[in-house]
């Protein structure tokens, strides 16, 4: 029920009402022009392009299905004899190549403008992780993950599924309106691809480099995309929200968002305790580790290890922090110290050495981890 | 041309080894194209029933069937074998049939290396097709293989699939190799170049862009090696390296790959709708020109796969460019199949049903093909079902296509029977209508914004998605009637005269049907 409680976008009104999934089905044939600039330019282009081959096909289709109805022999029709006329080649040469020119002209221009991310109201740094996004306000201090919140009873069909199957998450990323807004995109581990198609932008988010997009929206609203390029059994499972919300509205998220981060960093100075730790922990889990090692722990061996009753999580305390912090080179175990914070780090491990039957008593604090950290 | 010499008293002598050991051991280029294509044939059915797994699978949403994991591994294997296993090894038996007898030469010039380069390929396949069964499963990072997925996040199995495609790498290089030997030294007297049929032309060519870029495949796996087990960082930005440079290694090789795939259909194409509107190719200079152009520009427009990657401004507007241009030799093709047809007397057996089908949804394949170049479009375009759809229209009913009406056409030369045409017109219009049910409906699934090797999706794309499914059964079932045409032919029919199609020309009609053992054991004379 937590994800559902944390559905708070307003689209979503209908949320828990079991709909039959066919019934929301849509025959959409085409693409739609999208709430930017570009993206109305990329369906103008589109549009023309198309129509330009559909009229290529009905002549060139039409000359063959004339023949083919007109020049059977079942009819009588005896075969002509002609064979290779330099001018008609020629001309069926130059005309496409004309045809490509006008269509080149169009599509250079709008090429152009989208490479010009200069000026940019708004910096954000998108970061690709296997299975989800990190958002980073690059001039605000402050930084979050957005991962899918579809329960996986949806997933696997126990339950009806929402309107918004698979194209939800707990943090959508806020962007002004009317504001040019930059993305500046990486991954941490393998290539993803960050795709919004309302905004006309895809990009691929690279490890060790940077790639950059930008858009302005024109009208507030909820865009929802999804990662487009193949990136692990994760991949169907990591979506796009972005919210493009009034200037002033950004304004206050932003300084609450600020507010927030300041107070998760006083958390790491406060004494948890074991209770505490595993409540915050069970959630960390769930949204970070769980797409591996499963919910209840039980992994998928041999790539994620099972944790409940685990040689690691219910042996050395400090060779198990050591794994989560460091990650371990040449599997999919990620170095978390870099996406976590020590609260989250000491309340995830606790949770993992307690949780299933582990029952080891042990409790590690953000103190403690922020000591192992600057070691 | 004159008429095959001395074949019957060949006959006595050399006939073929008994058992076993004829197959293993053969030399003779029929015996190899039978046995590549068979090979072919069964890897068709096999990469078949994995897409038959994953159109299961997207049948509806949610997971029902496989899981993510397996998705994966379903996606990545069709694909592999599909390309390698299924479309290549049938152009090759294509070409092992047909070459020696199309230019009257006896057999392929490098007999032995023939034998071993199809053997290898069994061996490779077999190393392939056993990761399935390994611990962590087999690839499942897309046929593509992109790094880092496929080097640090890869399954341990990725050796295995880096060895089998350095194989299956050989087998093409030997095999290309041994085409162009044979092209260029057997031909019978009197051929010149620009006399050879298209057949022969297309698959020329397509061996110099087998052997331009299978080293460089193997370039680019063997590299992945190195990341994998020896240290090196050739696509790891922590070492100095670059994932995007195993982008630019692979698609030099898999740009040139996909004409590969669909050249030697051009040639046969051309001879098919010739020899069924009893009128002389309309453009066989143009054409001859046309395919050395498309090859030519498949060298240059490799990074139309990696519009999406970052390419700097001026890169995305060469390689956009350039991409564009091939639209013109593709065109002169379809101008001149077009115009063949025209005004000739036409006939729809079904070797000209699936080749009239192949041009129109070529065509189709070509259309989105140019909406893809336009890359600011492709911007939306990439990574979605638009980009499956569009490779689907020029795989399946081109090269798939393609590779069905050359069998019907010369099926009667190599058993010495007819087809049944009734089962054989049946089985193109289930293939036809299975296959755009199942293929067009991705383009609507791709503009509306669903993501390509997802194992689930949202719920505005599940009607399509239906759709798809449903036509790609019927597609897959209707296939196993194809075997049945095959074997019924083999088994038993009319008898084929020498020259079965009114409208055919070539050498190989002189021969007798089927087509002795040896043939051409005295060069026939070309006017």
């Amino acid at each position: 029920m937590r994800v559902q409680t944390k559905r708070a976008l307003p689209v979503v009104a209908v949320a828990g009402v079991a709909i039959p999934s066919v019934s929301l089905a849509e025959w959409t044939i085409n693409m739609s022009p999208g709430v930017t600039e570009s993206s109305n330019q990329i369906f103008d282009l589109h549009m023309t392009i198309l129509g330009i081959c559909v009229a290529i096909g009905v002549v060139v289709f039409g000359v063959m299905f004339w023949s083919i109805i007109a020049h059977r022999k079942s009819r009588g029709h005896k075969p002509a004899n002609f064979h290779e006329n330099t001018v008609v080649e020629i001309l069926w040469t130059i005309i496409p190549f004309a045809i490509l020119v006008a269509m080149a002209i169009p599509a250079t221009a709008t090429l152009i403008d989208m490479y010009d991310a200069s000026d940019a109201g708004v910096d954000i740094k998108v970061t690709g992780y296997q299975w989800r996004w990190q958002y980073e306000y690059v001039d605000e201090e402050f930084s979050f993950f957005s991962n899918l919140t579809t329960p996986t009873d949806q997933i696997q069909n126990r339950q009806a599924k929402d309107k918004n199957y698979l194209l939800e998450v707990d943090n959508p990323v806020k962007v002004p309106v009317g504001e040019k807004v930059r993305f500046l995109l990486t991954s941490n581990d393998v290539i993803h691809s960050w795709w919004v198609p309302a905004l006309g932008v895809k990009k691929d988010a690279i490890p060790g480099f940077i790639n950059e997009a930008w858009a302005r929206i024109d009208e507030p609203g909820i865009y929802r995309g999804q990662c487009t390029e193949l990136c692990g059994k994760g991949h169907g499972f990591m979506p796009i929200v972005v919210e493009a919300v009034p200037q002033e509205e950004y304004q206050t998220w932003v300084a609450d968002q600020r507010a927030a981060a300041e107070r998760e960093r006083e958390l790491t100075q406060k004494d948890w305790t074991r209770d505490e730790l595993m409540e915050r922990g069970e959630s960390v889990y769930n949204t970070v580790c769980a797409a591996c090692h499963q919910p209840d722990g039980s992994g998928s061996p041999p790539a994620f290890p099972a944790l409940r009753g685990s040689a690691i999580a219910t042996g050395d305390i400090n060779a198990h922090t050591d794994i989560v912090v460091n990650g371990v080179s040449g599997t999919a175990m990620q170095a978390f110290g870099e996406q976590l914070s020590e609260v989250e780090l000491a309340a995830v491990i606790t949770y993992e050495r307690n949780a299933w039957g582990n029952d080891t008593g042990d409790m590690v604090s953000p103190k403690e981890i922020m000591e192992y950290m600057s070691e | 041309m004159s008429a095959v010499a001395d074949t019957h008293s060949q006959e006595h002598h050399h006939g073929p080894a008994s058992g076993i050991t004829r197959w293993l051991f053969t030399t003779n280029h029929k015996d190899i194209g039978t046995m590549y294509l068979i090979f072919s044939f069964t890897m068709f059915l096999l990469g078949g029933s994995m897409a038959m797994v994953i159109r299961a699978e997207l049948f509806q949403p949610g997971l029902q069937i496989v899981q993510p994991e397996f998705f994966n591994q379903m996606t990545t294997m069709h694909g592999l074998i599909m390309v390698f296993g299924a479309v290549m090894p049938a152009f090759v038996g294509l070409a092992n049939w047909m070459l020696p007898l199309m230019i009257g030469a006896p057999d392929m010039a490098l007999p032995r290396m023939n034998n071993w380069s199809f053997w290898l390929l069994p061996c490779a396949f077999l190393i392939l097709v056993s990761t399935l069964f390994m611990q962590g499963g087999a690839p499942n990072f897309g046929w593509t293989f992109y790094a880092p997925l496929s080097t640090t996040y890869g399954p341990p199995s990725t050796t295995f699939f880096i060895f089998a495609v350095h194989i299956m790498g050989i087998s093409s290089i030997m095999g290309a190799i041994n085409v162009i030997a044979t092209i260029l030294n057997l031909r019978a007297p009197g051929m010149t170049l620009m006399k050879m049929p298209l057949f022969v032309w297309t698959w020329l060519i397509t061996a110099f862009l087998l052997i331009a870029v299978m080293p460089v495949l193997a370039g680019v796996v063997t590299m992945m090696l190195m990341d994998i087990h020896f240290g090196t960082s050739f696509f790891d930005a922590s070492g100095g390296g670059d994932p995007v440079l195993f982008q630019h290694v692979f698609w030099f090789f898999g740009h040139p790959e996909v004409y590969i795939m669909i050249l030697p259909a051009f040639g046969a194409i051309s001879h098919i709708v010739s020899a069924f509107s009893r009128k002389p190719l309309f453009g066989y200079a143009s054409m001859v020109y046309a395919v050395g152009a498309i090859a030519l520009l498949s060298f240059v427009v490799w990074a139309h796969h990696m519009f999406t990657v970052g390419v700097p401004l001026t890169g995305q507007l060469f390689f956009m460019y350039a991409t564009m241009l091939i639209a013109v030799p593709t065109g002169v093709k379809v101008f001149n199949w077009v115009a063949t047809m025209f005004r000739g007397s036409l006939t729809f057996e079904a070797p000209m049903l699936f080749a009239v089908a192949f041009i129109v949804l070529f065509t189709i394949g070509g259309f989105s093909g140019l909406m893809l170049a336009i890359a600011p479009a492709d911007f939306q375009y990439h990574d979605t079902y638009f980009v499956v759809a569009h490779f689907h229209y020029v795989l399946v009913p081109g090269a798939i296509f393609g590779i069905f009406a050359s069998a019907y056409f010369w099926l009667p030369k190599w058993t010495g029977h007819m087809y049944d045409e009734t089962l054989a017109k049946t089985h193109f219009w289930l293939s036809f209508v299975g296959m755009n049910l199942a293929f067009f409906p991705m383009h609507f699934l791709g503009l509306a914004g669903m993501p390509r090797r997802i194992p689930d999706y949202a719920l505005q794309f599940a009607d399509f998605n239906m759709v798809s499914s449903i036509g790609a059964f019927l597609f897959g079932a209707t296939q196993i009637l194809f075997l049945f045409i095959v074997v019924k032919c083999v088994r038993g029919g009319e008898k084929a005269p020498a020259k079965p199609w009114e409208g055919a020309e070539g050498l190989e009609w002189t021969v007798p049907s089927p087509a002795p053992y040896h043939t051409f054991a005295t060069p026939p004379e070309v006017k």
